[in-house]
């Protein structure tokens, strides 16, 4: 539609801060605006930008090869002298290298695992809460049982008929993790489905697909945008905790929780092979939760206080 | 006209109950009401008295765990066999809703461009921007200023005043023969109140809209309707022209919440008047005439449930009263 002559400002008020233009502003632009006020999330969201962009892009720039073993530099401190900024491991192998190249692992991971958590997940909660009635307990009494299965035994029996792959990682973690996602997506389309617009969208007719497409769905994505950010860290941590313990990734690849579990047995003669993976670990961490609260508080402003 | 004979909308015999951990709830028993095209009529009734599901089933939208038994002949059909996709070509076209509260009907994450067009695209087969034009003379229509613009905005940008005008356009964009409007005004201030009635008034002489109304509000009906239902527990207990329930009254209930009507010109200091108990659970309810407990005039004949009497200015009672008085 072309803008008219009428719409240059009303009122003065509109004039003097500049709002003439009375072009809607959405809930997704005053929670964006939100999001920018909130300095620990903006901060955070920075500083894994810079974390992303150093674990794709760093091993190019790095002149040393991940699987290369410096001989004469084994256990060396970290120097600028020797080139290797952050140390080596026992059998010299470069730490930055190893890091940034464990990051790619922990990263992809985090996001392949939580997208495939999603997806089920929204479908999977969406059907059952706005089907209802017995499909809609048959489906969550189906998510109870697997609930009730403990993670780990359920690891260790992938890996003990499938093998050892990273790609079990992936379906392991992902089929742990839409649960909690469906069951979030199911409370909420539950709620919905008896919200007044939705009653008014039937009662004019519009058919039951367009009000799960228009209706429900938008007002679904603040949540799961919000538990999404959380979820990363959750599956960046499992993948890491199952590495430590060895039964996540193998040499030679690696990934931040198999550093830091190398780290660890040398952690007295050369710490800063522990130190140097924990330090990314961490901050990746910390960074999605601040992410992660910060989307929380600006798509739902009422729950602050 | 031929159809004159015929009412738009007749509902006969209709019982709606729902099935809850407790027990069956009665929620609507026994009910016939009819209205003619370009007719306006308010349902009134404490909160519970069945009014607002008696419509609900009506349109198709009862919760999951309730169920409708009767007739509801619209245009010569019964809405209430037609499955959900045979509905949906008469809700919005024919049949449009207004519901109670304005804040919580507009989807927040839509601007109201959207959700206008969405349902004049789907029922009159206009394209985009033939169906913008439409919402936008609505919007003017029901005084919303700068309508081109203000589409363009998100709900939380609108008054509730705002949002119940834009609730009305919407259910006027179709023209639709018949508009349910579920307690439109309730939410709003006296004078936002009596803009929304005007406008219905206005609409409805322009396109010759039946209109029902669901309120507890006698206030807004007397401004509004040619004639009322008053519901007591479920059942119909007088029907008449507004002159009628006014002034001549007959049935104990409706004389009470007349007089609970609270009025300017009464002093502070007078005691207001309020019908003693409280309806009947409509999980057991009692034989007989189901005021009896409350009725200040009840007597041995009220166990008996008493019919719906009728005299020749289409004014309905159900009560004994006139045998005893």
């Amino acid at each position: 539609m072309t803008k008219t002559t009428e719409s240059v400002a009303i009122d003065p008020f509109e004039a003097a801060l500049g709002v003439s233009d009375v072009k809607g502003r959405s809930p997704w632009e005053d929670a964006w605006h939100r999001l920018l006020k909130n300095r620990a999330a903006v901060v955070s969201a920075f500083i894994m930008g810079f974390i992303i962009l150093l674990v794709v892009f760093g091993p190019m720039l790095v002149s040393w090869e991940s699987d290369f073993t410096d001989w004469d530099h084994t256990s060396a401190p970290p120097s600028l002298q020797s080139g290797h900024w952050f140390g080596t491991d026992a059998v010299g192998r470069d730490i930055l290298v190893r890091t940034l190249e464990g990051g790619r692992i922990s990263l992809l991971v985090g996001v392949v695992a939580t997208i495939v958590s999603l997806l089920i997940g929204v479908s999977y909660g969406a059907i059952a809460g706005s089907f209802g009635g017995v499909t809609d307990r048959i489906m969550m009494r189906v998510v109870d049982i697997i609930y009730a299965l403990p993670f780990m035994f359920f690891v260790i029996l992938l890996m003990v008929v499938f093998g050892r792959h990273i790609l079990l990682i992936f379906i392991a973690i992902g089929a742990i993790n839409w649960l909690d996602m469906a069951r979030i997506v199911r409370g909420q389309t539950l709620s919905l489905k008896n919200a007044e617009f939705i009653e008014a969208a039937r009662a004019s007719g519009v058919r039951d697909w367009d009000i799960i497409r228009r209706h429900i769905i938008p007002n679904l994505l603040g949540v799961v945008i919000v538990y999404v950010t959380l979820t990363i860290p959750q599956v960046i941590l499992m993948e890491s905790f199952l590495s430590f313990i060895g039964l996540g990734v193998q040499e030679p690849m690696s990934s931040w929780g198999a550093l830091v579990s190398d780290g660890a047995q040398d952690m007295e003669s050369a710490p800063w092979t522990l130190i140097v993976p924990s330090v990314f670990l961490a901050i990746t961490l910390y960074c999605f939760n601040f992410i992660g609260d910060g989307l929380r508080d600006a798509l739902d402003p009422k729950d602050r206080l | 006209m031929k159809e004159a004979l015929m009412p738009l909308l007749e509902v006969k015999d209709l019982n709606v109950g729902f099935n809850t951990a407790e027990g069956e709830v009665h929620a609507v028993n026994n009910l016939n009401f009819s209205i003619n095209a370009g007719d306006t009529l308010a349902i009134v009734g404490e909160s519970g008295s069945g009014k607002t599901q008696s419509l609900m089933s009506v349109m198709g939208l009862l919760a999951e765990n309730g169920h409708a038994e009767g007739q509801a002949i619209f245009k010569g059909k019964d809405l209430l066999k037609m499955s959900t996709s045979e509905l949906n070509k008469h809700r919005g076209r024919e049949i449009a809703m207004i519901f109670q509260d304005p804040m919580t009907s507009l989807n927040p994450y839509l601007r109201i461009d959207k959700q206008m067009i969405e349902v004049v695209m789907h029922h009159q087969g206009l394209n985009k921007s033939e169906a913008r034009e439409h919402a936008v003379e609505m919007l003017r229509a029901v005084r919303i200023p700068d309508p081109e613009e203000r589409i363009r905005q998100y709900p939380h940008e609108f008054s509730g005043g705002m949002r119940q005008r834009v609730m009305v356009a919407m259910g006027l964009l179709c023209e639709p023969d018949l508009l349910i409007a579920d307690e439109p005004t309730t939410a709003l201030d006296v004078t936002v109140q009596a803009q929304i009635s005007h406008l219905m008034n206005a609409l409805r002489r322009k396109s010759n809209t039946a209109i029902i109304l669901i309120t507890h509000d006698l206030g807004v009906v007397a401004g509004l309707c040619d004639r009322i239902l008053v519901m007591y527990a479920g059942e119909a207990v007088e029907c008449g022209s507004v002159e009628q329930i006014y002034y001549d009254a007959k049935h104990p209930y409706t004389q009470g919440l007349l007089a609970s009507v609270p009025r300017l010109d009464h002093m502070a200091s007078k005691e207001m008047h309020a019908i003693p108990g409280n309806p009947p659970s409509l999980m057991s309810l009692p034989k007989g005439c189901k005021f009896r407990d409350r009725c200040p005039k009840a007597h041995a004949a009220c166990e008996e449930t008493p019919p719906m009497q009728l005299d020749e200015g289409r004014h309905a009672w159900r009560c004994y009263l006139d045998e005893s008085a």
